[in-house]
């Protein structure tokens, strides 16, 4: 079995040669794969003279768990927990962009009640805003401010409450079925929201105080690592990260799927207000916009769920569920906002089959990886810290 | 630009010997290329001030199946001043030899982050691209036999001595 061609050993080999053949005042560093500071288990071996790192291999695959050959196996329905674990910080997000392309690909995006949508939209945004307080509590601890850590924790937790009240689960929800939900949501999840909202807001203002505008915070992060806009789009980096570089790109409003045309808000991009345009506390500072952004939209959906599309006593979530979920012979690129970024699927469904031919997941923390060894070389060991935090990636999702 | 507009562009400036087909059968159209001209088709596709397919979104190595014989490449591009999407496809047909994987030419050198999704589809699908500058394998470990997303694999029983249940 074993490959005798050396044509495709070559690369290994000069990968070999170069860590062999470091200069002997440099100095081949492992950061990873148990260090704290990299988010989960990715391993960065930097060639470093001193404190400046001259290079970066990031080496990933410590939690490969073969989402694309279990998608193979499994039925499109059957696949949703699987796309939950991924970027598992915003899983609502994820089983949403899967679900909503499996539907178009079937046919029956438009057949889906109103009220599913904007339920759909309601738990997607608490999702994203518990997931970029992860960022921006993690991204604290990394600076070296351990207060924003504990109460980004803090608020995240009623998030995760309230949508475990709702789906079961606490973090892997697979709530968002193809053709509905899995169930409605729970008598009196909107008035606990709209408590939760009254509580969050003065909380965000008081994180402001205390991490955006800390001015050793700003010294950490402005003019460091930056990311121009050309770079950012030539390495597929989406989400915060492209809007930290200047670029008004956000999938929910280009694509204009689900109820996010019916919905008013922002799109946070980065200024360069601390230093240079795409530094680290530009992407910072998108991610706190963007919660505020969520935030708005999450009392959009209350509005409407509240008022027009109320809960009756006959709707069922369940109701448009297709019987057997078998899309025709095609091949369907899906793509939606992540809390990350881009987040797209790759199908190619066969016509006969359940299961799916093929299907690919562009996740976007892999491609906002991608960018870190171009960004980081020549950087000091600390701002290197700053820079892996700023991207906010999920390893879940980079090894898939 | 509609698709036939852009299909129209492409043939006009590298003729139908390197734009070889089109499928309409799905929502989404797609370009079927021939392998070699990928990388002038792509950097026409970025540069053209009529297109600016500047994003691409993914990039996905496809087994057509044991029976097929046929290894492809699926580009997704976007254009994010045009707000455009664009699918190409290459594929070429192969014997599934080991020995010789299906080769194509990189497009790392039009978009970057083809990098590690090529090393993406070398290391799950045994697909080599020429001219990448550093095809290591990316999410298994280096010394991984085989290739798992290729419809014939068979799960390693072992891996180093070690028994995986």
């Amino acid at each position: 079995m074993n490959i005798r061609n050396s044509k495709y050993e070559e690369a290994l080999q000069r990968y070999h040669e170069k860590i062999a053949n470091a200069a002997t005042e440099d100095m081949v560093l492992n950061m990873g794969p148990q260090h704290p500071s990299t988010h989960g288990v990715l391993r960065l071996e930097l060639i470093t003279d001193g404190e400046i790192v001259k290079d970066v291999i990031p080496h990933l695959g410590y939690l490969h768990r073969c989402f694309e050959k279990h998608a193979e196996s499994l039925t499109y329905q059957q696949t949703i927990p699987f796309t939950d674990r991924m970027d598992y910080l915003a899983s609502m997000n994820n089983s949403h962009v899967w679900v909503m392309g499996v539907e178009r690909m079937l046919g029956i995006d438009k057949e889906i009640p109103k009220r599913v949508e904007y339920i759909r939209v309601l738990v997607c945004e608490l999702n994203r805003i518990a997931s970029h307080l992860i960022a921006i509590g993690t991204y604290g601890i990394d600076i070296g401010a351990f207060t924003p850590f504990l109460w980004c924790f803090r608020d995240r937790e009623h998030i995760m409450g309230m949508l475990e009240w709702a789906s079961g689960s606490r973090m892997l929800y697979n709530y968002i079925w193809i053709g509905g939900l899995f169930y409605d949501l729970p008598v009196g999840f909107e008035e606990r929201c709209r408590e939760f909202i009254t509580y969050f807001k003065p909380k965000m203002a008081e994180l402001n105080q205390l991490l955006t505008e800390n001015q050793v915070f700003i010294e950490r992060t402005a003019n460091v690592g930056v990311l121009p806009m050309d770079v950012a789009i030539n390495y597929g980096c989406s989400g915060p990260m492209l809007r930290g570089s200047g670029l008004k790109w956000d999938l929910r409003r280009i694509d204009n799927y689900s109820a996010y045309p019916e919905i008013d808000f922002d799109i946070p991009v980065g200024k360069g207000e601390m230093g240079t345009l795409g530094d680290c506390w530009d992407r910072y500072k998108v991610r706190v916009d963007e919660i505020a952004e969520s935030v708005k939209i999450v009392e959009q959906c209350l509005d409407r769920l509240q008022k027009e599309l109320k809960r009756t006593a006959d709707f069922d979530p369940r109701a448009k569920l297709p019987r057997k979920i078998t899309p025709k012979a095609q091949d369907y690129y899906i793509r939606g906002e992540g809390a990350k970024g881009e987040l797209g699927f790759y199908f190619i469904a066969d016509g006969k089959s359940e299961i799916p031919f093929r299907a690919k997941s562009r996740g976007p923390s892999f491609n906002n990886l991608s960018v870190l060894p171009e960004i980081a070389k020549g950087v000091m060991i600390a701002d290197l810290i700053a820079i892996i935090g700023s991207i906010d990636f999920v390893l879940g999702e980079v090894d898939r | 630009m509609t698709f036939d507009d852009i299909k129209e562009l492409l043939v006009a400036k590298f003729g139908a010997d390197a734009i070889i087909g089109e499928e309409r059968a799905g929502m989404q159209p797609a370009l079927l290329i021939a392998p070699d001209s990928i990388v002038d088709v792509c950097r026409e596709l970025r540069d053209n001030p009529k297109t600016y397919f500047d994003f691409m979104s993914s990039l996905s190595g496809v087994d057509y199946g044991v029976d097929a014989c046929r290894f492809g490449v699926v580009y997704h591009l976007a254009s994010i001043p045009y707000r455009l999407q664009l699918t190409l496809k290459i594929s070429v047909e192969h014997d599934r030899n080991i020995q010789k994987l299906p080769t194509f030419k990189s497009v790392s050198t039009v978009y970057r982050t083809a990098d590690w999704h090529e090393r993406e589809a070398y290391d799950l699908l045994g697909i080599y691209f020429e001219g990448h500058p550093d095809l290591r394998r990316i999410l298994l470990p280096d010394d991984w036999e085989g290739y798992p997303l290729r419809k014939d694999y068979k799960n390693a029983e072992y891996y180093k001595g070690i028994k995986i249940d």
